[in-house]
Formats: C-alpha cells, structure tokens, sequence
C-alpha cells in the first residue's frame, strides 16, 4: 500500500525489495514507522507483533509532528528476510499508518539510544567508575557519597559494553529508552 | 450543509447517506437512541436476528451475494462480545461490514460499568479498523470513514463503538465525502513493466494455469467479465479456491474444478506439474498449498493480490503485482493483446492433453447405493433441480462443505457465500437469512451439516418473522462427519465426542418455529422431497438422513504434497503421518 515506501529498482520486476526470502538467517533491522498519533495506535503496532509472533528488540514512540498530529514509532526487532519483509507489510496495512522505514536496508542511518545507569560503591571501585565514566562520555546526573546515576547516549552496542563495565563496579539499576534512528543524508 | 442533530440521529443519516437499506441488529440498553431512531423512519430496514453472531453473518451473506457492505448493530459488552466470530470470519474472508456496537457513556469507561466491554480492545485484532467515539462531533466523520475502510483495497469487517451519551449529544453532521478525500488510498494499479514481464511469461509458458480466488469476486462484476475473457482468448486452464468458485463458470470447459484439500485431482495435479503458476486474488492458504516444501515445484510463479502483505507470505513468487484485479487483468489482457495474442499453442495443447488424462481419473466417483442416500447423491440431485433457478447458495462448515463446493455448479459470482479462512460452523443459517433479505424473490439455498446448523438455529425465529423462504438442506449423518472422518484417518478410528446424540425432530422442530419441515432418507424419494421443498413458499428445515460414515474425497492427507491426494475408496488408515498430525 501506499504507507510501504517502496525504492523503485530493487529488482528487475519487483514492487519489493526482494532480496532472497528463502534465506533462514534471523537479520537485526531498524523500522521506523510514522502514525496519527490517535488512541490505540501503539496497541495496534504492539497486538500486530504478539499477534503474528514476531519480535520486538525495542521500541520507541512520542509524538514528532505536534500540529499533524505524527508520531514515530522506531523498533528494531528480528527475523528472517521473508519475517522481515511481512512485517514491514502488515505494518503497512495498518490503517494510520502513514509510511513505514527500513532503516536497516535503506542505506546508512544513525541509531541512538539514552541510559541512565547507577552505580554503587565507594573507594577504588567509586574511583574506577568515574574514570570509566569519562571515557565513555557519560555524565553524572544524580550523585551521594556511595552513588553515582550516569546518563550516557550511543549505540545500543556502546551502552551494553558500559553496563558490562559497571557491573563490577556497583551496577543498581539500569534504565534504557531504546532506539531512536535517522536516515543519514539530507532526505527524509 | 453542515446540520445539528444528535448522535443517534447521525448514525442513521449517515447509513441513509451511504445507501443503507437493511441493518441486522439486537437491541439494548445502550444502543437504544439509535433504535429509536430506527423507530421513526422507514428508509431503512432493520432485522431482528435472535443472536448478535446471527446478525454478522447475515450481514456476511448480504454483503457477499450484493457486493454491497452488510451492516449490523450490536449493544455494548455482550452484545459486542457475541459479535467477535463473525468479525473474525469477515476479516479472513475479505468481507466488507460496518458493525456498529454501543458503549457505556464516555465518563463510565474503565468503571466495570453495566455491559461494559473493552470492545475496541477486543475487537483490534479481529477487524480491518475500528473507532470508540469520543465526541458526537466526529461521529459522523468517522462513520462515513468506516464505510470507505471497509470497502477500499482489500475489503475487510471495521467497528464502530459508539457511547450512549454521544448518541444523545448534540453535535454537527459531516456529510459522505468523495471517495478522494479520504487518505486511506490502497494501489488498484500495477506497474506497466512488471505486468510486461508476467506477459512475456504467459506467451511462453508450456503448461500455465490460474489459481484464482475470492479477490476476483471482492473486485467486482467487471473482474470476473475480465477473468472470463482472459481464460477463453488465451486457453489456459483454470482453477479456483472454494472462496472463488462462480468468478469463472463451473460450465466453462477450461474448468478444471475447485483445488486445494478437497479439490479435483484433475486441479490439484495442474497445480503441481504447470510451469507458470497465476495466482490471482488468492492467498497460498494451506488448505490449498499442503506441504509448502513440495508445492508446484517446478513452476514460476505469479502472485497478483491487491493487499501487499499476502505476497511472499507464505510461498515466494517470481512476479509479485499490487493491485486491484479488475484493474489489473485490464491491463495484462490489453499488453498481451497489443504484443499480438501470442501463446504457446503447440505447449498448452500437450498440457491439455495431460490435463485430460487427470480428468480420466473421474475422481468425484463414489459409491451409490438405493438403499440409503449418499451425500454425493443428495447435492447431485439438488443440483440437477436447481441450478436452472436464480439460486444462492450458503453452506456450513465441515464434510457437507466440501461435498457442495464439488458438486454444485456456480456460473456466476457472488451466488456461493461459506466460511472459507475461519471455518466457522453455524455461518451458513444467519448467512441465508442475510441473502434472502438482499433477494426476496430468489431462491436461497443452506446447505448444512445437522452439527453446523444447530449451532445458529434460533434463527428460525427470524426466517419466520421475516417470512423468509430460506430452504435449510441439512445432510444429516447424525456426526461432526469431517471430524470423524480425521479421527478415522488419524487417530485410530477413536470416535471421540463426534456424534450428534439426542438430536432434535427436525420436522417438529420446523413446525414449533412455524416453518415446513421434511424428512427425506429414501434414495428413491428425494426428488419428490426435494420438489417439495422447492414449492414450499416459505422456510423449510430439509432433514435428508444420509450414509453416516462416508467421508470425502480426494483428499490431500495434511503434510502431503499435491500429487499425493487420496482418492475415493482409498485407504485412509495411517494415510497422515507423524509429521502431518500436528497440522490441521
């Protein structure tokens, strides 16, 4: 339908992006589904995912377009390329959905997720944290004398490998926003 | 022409505005503004079905034998409840419904309130789209919506839910917007290209056929206008899921029958050995595919579907086309016309001479008997006195199903209304009643199993009221026969739960309702009943007593390929292997 954005030249007679779906390798790709922000969007999305029981890795959503009433819902979930290419159908088929993104396939795009992260101990571990802190660009938001909350935004990888770090350290508690992504380049 | 009316009031201005003359419902206390409404005006009908299932699927039948949406109000919380199968048998089906459920008042949602049902909740995965009305202002707009979803791209079932303080508030009525205006606009053109290539296929392919389905018939008249001239100028033998048996005529001699589980060997060996597969207006379901791994292995295949997500859903296709099927033959007849009628004749001549081989194997042959009636027999016959006559016919799910889709011929469309993606038994009563309303004078048929058709039977209380002349044509076997004829195949003759006992007098039963009943189990008597039954001018309850243990065939065992069918007398023991037991 018209919500599937489809690139013209994919395939020498293909409406699709066929690449080969017979492939059984599970693929990570990042959609990025635009909707009217109305009641019960977000419930569609999630009960098309339950549903037909695919995954969802993460999910973000908040409205983009106050005065069109947008919003843009980013998950990145996994699946097979025929998974993949079905799910990016039936989203489609959604009724306020205006268009859906691949973001993984449709050529290089910037992923971004927030996290807060907090840490607790005292001494050297206190000392080795801060440190490690720094190198990984997190800021202190919130600290005590035996705490320490960091936020720190990157790539879902960057994230990972920080709480890694911290886990020796006093990790507490962890938050994650999940991904938000953009089409690098100056198009939409 | 903005006008102020109240919410109720809007609601049947705007079912007037979409051309809405019949409405199958049930009354309760939060859809009452609307039925008073109802009350005082005649433009249109409402039918006072006996169940909320009832309502939906004589929506179903209405809407599938006009083409027309078929609209059912429904109260809040049970009512909406009981309307669930229905909607879920629409939307598998492609049907168009607007159904349109009360709702406690606004400032009562989320209280546990009387009748309170999360029906927009329940009814999301169920339904094309749905609405809760929050204000009486958007009411009309959103109505008005619901009949443009419903109806454009692939057509689907959309609820409305409707509180009751928005049907008595006062609010501004929008009038029907043009179809333009909406921006739900689903593709009904393909790309010239792509259909370039499919043509190119076409002209040299040796052994073609083409799978159609109930998108022919969703499409409109004109799609299956289109479908005939393309089967008869280009020769390519034809087949068709039980959803879209009348788009090409059972008469027509490129008809191979219907193909899938219980489908003609002759269509089912078509399937597996062509080399250019058609798909038009179908969707690869497994009652048609079997073992997808083994699926027309040798074929390329093309898949012209105007709902994107059935393409390579389930089988991946070398010409995948997103588009309207009448708009889309249009085309494909026009390219291949203008690139000069070429076909590969010499090819599809040796291909029909193979086909006319698997037509040898006469595979719908089973036994007759003059003791007792065959189920076979019983469709025979009621085809041979009928199919001269303006007929619909609706069916039930299960054996008798099967046995209608093979043995009665449809020359047109939208004359077959049956549960084909949920399977849902008790359809094919309500469903008739729905057709009856949309042809009075015609003659509606619903072919049962005795299971299936007490499921809905309060609907006699309908037929009746409504003087319906709706003919009930139960083939009675005193079993779930399809059920029993797989725990035969599967599960060691285990009968388990599959009998019908303390089964109703269907002649008494017809005559509490005030209808005609008949008991026919004599082979040498049935025309006569038949006849009668014909003549009757009113419902009439057909008991037709049958062989209780004949099970239906060919038949593809689940988790086998097409060339693997059972045929008549075959035996059926161990016929389903581990594998395929988990299927259904």
């Amino acid at each position: 339908m018209n919500a599937l954005k489809i690139k013209k030249g994919a395939t020498s007679h293909s409406a699709y992006n066929l690449r080969p779906t017979f492939s059984d390798v599970v693929e990570q790709h990042t959609l990025a589904v635009l909707v009217d922000n109305e009641a019960g969007v977000l419930a569609r999305v999630i009960g098309l995912f339950s549903g037909r029981g695919y995954n969802i890795e993460s999910l973000t959503v908040a409205e983009v377009d106050h005065t069109g009433k947008r919003s843009r819902i980013t998950i990145v979930t996994r699946g097979t390329p025929q998974v993949i290419e079905q799910i990016k159908a039936q989203l489609g088929r959604i009724i306020p959905v205006h268009q859906v993104n691949d973001l993984t396939v449709e050529g290089p795009s910037v992923e971004r997720e927030l996290a807060l992260i907090k840490v607790e101990g005292s001494g050297d571990k206190r000392v080795e944290a801060l440190r490690l802190a720094d190198i990984f660009r997190a800021k202190v938001v919130d600290s005590t004398h035996t705490s320490f909350v960091f936020e720190l935004t990157g790539a879902p990888d960057k994230i990972d490998a920080f709480a890694e770090l911290m886990r020796p350290l006093g990790l507490v508690e962890l938050a994650r926003t999940g991904v938000a992504a953009l089409s690098r380049g100056g198009e939409a | 022409m903005a006008r102020q009316m109240s919410g109720a009031k809007m609601v049947v201005q705007a079912l007037k505005d979409q051309g809405v003359d019949t409405v199958f419902g049930y009354p309760g206390g939060a859809v009452l503004p609307i039925y008073d409404e109802i009350f005082q005006q005649n433009d249109i009908r409402h039918v006072l079905v006996r169940h909320e299932q009832g309502a939906i699927h004589a929506a179903e039948g209405y809407a599938r034998s006009t083409g027309k949406p078929g609209v059912a109000l429904v109260t809040s919380g049970p009512g909406a409840t009981n309307a669930v199968t229905g909607l879920t048998d629409a939307l598998l089906d492609s049907i168009p419904l607007v159904v349109l459920s009360g709702q406690v008042p606004t400032f009562m949602i989320g209280t546990d309130g009387f009748q309170e049902a999360d029906t927009v909740g329940i009814t999301r995965p169920c339904t094309k789209h749905n609405w809760l009305v929050q204000d009486t202002d958007d009411l009309a707009r959103i109505l008005h919506s619901g009949f443009h979803v419903a109806t454009s791209g692939r057509p689907g079932p959309v609820l409305i839910d409707i509180p009751k303080d928005v049907q008595f508030a006062t609010g501004t009525y929008q009038p029907k917007p043009k179809a333009t205006e909406y921006r739900y606009q689903p593709r009904l053109k393909a790309d010239v290209e792509d259909l370039t290539e499919l043509v190119a296929a076409l002209e040299t392919a040796k052994r073609p056929v083409f799978y159609t389905g109930g998108g022919v018939i969703n499409s409109g008249p004109a799609a299956s206008q289109l479908l005939r001239e393309l089967v008869e100028a280009t020769g390519v033998p034809i087949t068709s899921t039980l959803m879209g048996l009348g788009a090409y005529p059972a008469s027509g001699e490129k008809w191979l029958g219907m193909l899938g589980m219980h489908g003609l060997y002759e269509a089912n060996m078509a399937m597996h050995d062509c080399d250019l597969m058609i798909c038009i207006g179908a969707r690869f379901d497994d009652r048609i595919t079997g073992r997808t791994d083994a699926f027309s292995p040798n074929s390329l295949k093309a898949h012209i579907d105007i709902d994107p997500s059935s393409i390579n859903k389930v089988i991946h296709v070398d010409f995948p086309i997103v588009g309207d099927i009448a708009h889309v033959l249009e085309d494909l007849l026009r390219i291949w016309k203008a690139r000069g009628r070429q076909m590969n004749r010499e090819g599809l001549a040796k291909w029909w001479k193979k086909i006319e081989g698997w037509r040898e194997v006469k595979c719908l042959t089973y036994k007759t008997s003059d003791k007792i009636i065959k189920p076979q027999y019983a469709l025979e016959r009621l085809e041979a006195l009928t199919k001269d006559r303006d007929r619909y016919i609706t069916t039930e799910v299960g054996q008798h199903q099967m046995w209608a889709a093979q043995f009665l011929g449809f020359e047109d469309p939208n004359r077959w209304m049956t549960s084909g993606g949920l399977g849902t038994m008790g359809y094919g009563f309500p469903a008739s009643i729905g057709v009856q309303m949309a042809h009075p004078e015609s003659l509606v048929i619903n072919v049962a199993g005795e299971a299936s058709w007490l499921m809905n039977m309060q609907e006699m209380g309908t037929a009746v009221q409504y003087r319906l002349p709706v003919k009930q044509f139960i083939l009675n076997n005193e079993r779930l026969g399809m059920v029993r004829q797989w725990q035969e195949l599967l599960h060691g003759e285990r009968y388990s739960s599959s009998w019908s006992e303390a089964l109703p007098d269907f002649v008494k039963l017809a005559e509490a309702f005030g209808a005609k009943g008949i008991q026919c189990s004599d082979p040498a008597d049935l025309d006569d009943a038949i006849m009668e039954m014909l003549n009757y001018d009113g419902p009439v309850i057909f008991d037709c007593l049958v062989e209780k243990h004949e099970n239906c065939f060919p038949m593809i065992p689940s988790g086998k390929a097409h060339n693997e069918m059972l045929l008549g007398d075959a035996s059926t023991k161990g016929a389903i292997e581990v594998g395929g037991a988990v299927l259904v």
